[in-house]
């Protein structure tokens, strides 16, 4: 059955060919400050004298570590490994030696300890490289998915689905879309790969091309980024089948289901994927790490991270091996204590980062971006005021939600009232908490909402379990009681019988023994005693 | 003749709605969830007895009879306050007889000291524990309630309670703490 909603790629096309493109509602426009850290390309950097990486940087469940301290590992080499479906390996960012196997301050708001492998280099760079698939079209494609998911590829974009996964879609795909956007403001890791590197991320999508088999290609990249618009344009001038793509400057409008409404004017159902709709979408990072898997050999060890904010003092784009702790990026990029109050630094862009807890937090396969402000660059949240009902929230909002609404229900732990408003379908994007007039940090409270809602259902999951469990248990006390009542009864009932019989056998011998006695009563009564006898 | 005529046509519209009636008695009867159902459904199902009951099914039944709804300590208020909802009554603190609230926790055998006697395993309500006489017992942990059962019974207290440490997943929000803020103002 094909989904009304399906798109056509053929018209989508068609349409994008004649400059046609569709808005999504709501949205913002932050100040961009992209120049601070767009202007050089993306430095090498020296190793880090130590590196932690953390055993699980997806979305998915972790791998079970497969080597021990002490081991002498090459840079590529898994460190993980699984044969579950949703659990994508983490490798050795360099060739060095384990030095522990501890918790670690995660790369997460919480910063609470997650287990990580703590790896000191030995500055030799020995890569151990997987079989190069150089001819990948001669190859099926479950083994290319296989090698994207040994690689250790998830989306670079932000969120970190394992990339082998989206890209074995059950439903056909009708639009491929690379996702060049970037809308936040000051990130811009995208932007300079997109410029350096057009031609291994034009390799990456011809990978994907033969693995998903799309009607169509777009990539689509914000109108605030002409170099790199013109570096893929250049990279894909040969190949008809995929259409580069200009969008307006605005923010969200790199978000998946954005980027979608505004290339083919439909929405992505709230509690859908865009496969229900034929599309599928990748981060430009991401198709560049696919093309190194296939084409190099080369598992996910490091990515591009800006390093930017007025208290650095020179900002830019580095390779950042992944489990690089922050402190040594801030070396690189000449960090200025005296700019800032309170060292703070924050993972992600401004509108959806989060401070780090410290500055041994490691760089994942998802940080892409470090901001580093200084104090009049982003003030700390002051007191949230009360809300005054003026509804520039509702208006921002990309998702087409009510955040006033959902803010009174989240902050009344009214959790099914703000369900019913669709928390969920809140991408957490910030615009609302952007525009807020009275200072409320919104997008705090649908977090804390949707938390509280998880952990609800998962004590819910825990306590369902519980109640069987302890039913099972009754159910068996019972049945063990019956059981042996059973046995005792059988066994009382055995003892009578016994006594019955044995009560039997005495009457007998009594008769047995009063008949041998009248016998022989009789017998004497007939044969006197003789003389003879005497 | 009129009013036998009256008394017929009433007497038989009587019979025929009646009959209607006791047959949409029967085909279509509301199966009503049982209160202890429900009620059952809202408590914590850490069946550690602490309201006096020997067990969250016993309790229900006991609420649904018209016993205090706030003598159970580890739902807490939350749990106080569905089950308020639910019974239509007044929600109250919790009675401090039967506890006070505390943090989840899960036992934790240490396992050097167990000399195998099998006591907690008898004592554990939702079959947690593994172990056998004489050989060394263990708690599954995500089947642990933390209901504190199996620690009285243990003749060598090798038994700790130990409070369960979030980890990412299920770590919760805290607001205005300033742990994992969220920057969005720009002032530039």
């Amino acid at each position: 059955m094909v989904n009304k909603y399906m798109i056509d790629a053929e018209h989508v096309v068609a349409q994008l060919n004649q400059g046609r493109l569709f808005d999504f509602s709501g949205g913002v426009h932050p100040p961009q400050q992209k120049s601070l850290s767009n202007t050089t390309p993306i430095n090498t950097i020296q190793e880090p004298p130590v590196l932690y990486i953390p055993i699980k940087q997806h979305i998915g469940t972790q791998g079970n570590i497969c080597v021990v301290v002490g081991q002498h590992v090459a840079k590529g080499e898994a460190l993980t490994q699984s044969s579950n479906p949703f659990s994508v390996p983490v490798h050795a960012s360099t060739s060095g030696i384990i030095k522990a196997i501890t918790q670690h301050p995660s790369a997460h708001p919480s910063g609470i300890p997650e287990m990580t492998i703590t790896l000191e280099p030995d500055g030799q760079t020995q890569w151990q490289l997987m079989p190069l698939l150089t001819d990948y079209t001669k190859v099926e494609q479950v083994v290319l998915l296989e090698r994207i998911c040994q690689a250790g590829i998830t989306g670079l974009g932000g969120a970190g689905f394992p990339t082998h996964l989206k890209s074995n879609p059950q439903k056909p795909v009708e639009c491929l879309i690379i996702n060049g956007v970037e809308c936040e403001p000051y990130i811009s890791s995208d932007d300079r790969i997109m410029r350096e590197h057009a031609w291994q991320i034009k390799q990456g999508i011809d990978i994907l091309r033969h693995i998903v088999k799309p009607k169509q290609i777009i990539i689509a990249v914000e109108d605030n980024k002409p170099q790199a618009l013109n570096a893929l344009k250049t990279a894909c001038l040969q190949d008809n089948g995929i259409t580069i793509t200009s969008v307006p400057t605005k923010y969200p409008s790199g978000g998946e289901k954005q980027l979608i409404q505004i290339l083919t004017g439909e929405e992505v159902p709230h509690d859908g994927l865009p496969i229900d709709i034929g599309c599928l979408m990748y981060n430009v990072g991401t198709c560049f790490a696919i093309a190194d898997a296939v084409l190099h050999g080369k598992a996910l060890v490091q990515r591009v991270v800006t390093l930017t904010g007025q208290a650095l003092a020179q900002p830019q784009n580095v390779w950042a091996l992944l489990g690089t702790p922050i402190s040594h990026l801030l070396d690189i990029a000449h960090y200025d204590p005296s700019k800032q109050l309170v060292k703070k630094v924050i993972m992600g862009g401004p509108m959806m980062g989060f401070t780090a807890v410290n500055d041994t937090v490691p760089v994942v396969k998802i940080t892409n971006c470090l901001l580093v402000p200084d104090k009049q660059e982003l003030p700390d949240i002051e007191d949230e005021r009360a809300c005054i009902r003026c509804g520039l929230c509702a208006e921002a909002c990309p998702a087409g939600l009510l955040p006033q609404q959902l803010f009174w229900h989240s902050k009344a732990k009214e959790y099914d009232k703000a369900q019913a408003y669709n928390l969920d379908a809140c991408i957490e994007c910030g615009a609302c908490a952007y525009v807020c007039p009275s200072e409320i940090p919104l997008v705090h409270y649908y977090r804390k909402a949707k938390t509280d809602i998880k952990h609800i259902a998962l004590e819910k999951e825990k306590s369902e379990k519980a109640r069987e469990r302890f039913e099972t248990r009754q159910a068996r006390l019972l049945a063990d009681k019956q059981a042996r009542e059973e046995k005792h009864r059988l066994a009382a009932e055995a003892r009578k019988k016994t006594m019955d019989n044995k009560g039997n056998d005495a009457k007998d011998k009594i008769a047995a023994a009063l008949a041998r006695a009248k016998a022989k009563r009789a017998a004497a009564q007939n044969n006197p005693p003789t003389d003879s006898d005497k | 003749m009129t009013l036998l005529t009256a008394l017929l046509i009433i007497g038989t519209l009587a019979l025929i709605f009646g009959a209607i009636l006791g047959y949409s008695a029967i085909k279509f009867k509301v199966e009503a969830d049982p209160l202890v159902e429900q009620i059952d459904a809202l408590l914590p199902q850490t069946q550690c007895g602490q309201c006096g009951y020997p067990g969250c099914k016993p309790y229900a039944q006991a609420i649904a009879n018209g016993d205090e709804i706030n003598k159970c300590p580890p739902g807490g208020d939350a749990t106080i306050k569905k089950l308020a909802d639910l019974m239509g009554v007044e929600p109250k603190p919790l009675d401090g007889d039967h506890g006070v609230e505390d943090v989840k926790k899960v036992a934790y055998i240490r396992e050097a000291e167990c000399i195998g006697c099998t006591k907690c395993i008898q004592a554990c309500p939702v079959d947690a524990i593994i172990g056998a006489s004489k050989q060394m017992h263990t708690v599954i942990i995500d089947e642990c309630t933390g209901c504190d059962l199996c620690v009285a019974p243990c003749p060598v207290d090798c038994i700790d309670m130990v409070p369960v440490k979030p980890t990412p997943q299920t770590w919760q929000w805290e607001l205005g703490k300033g742990v994992g803020d969220i920057p969005i103002k720009q002032v530039l």
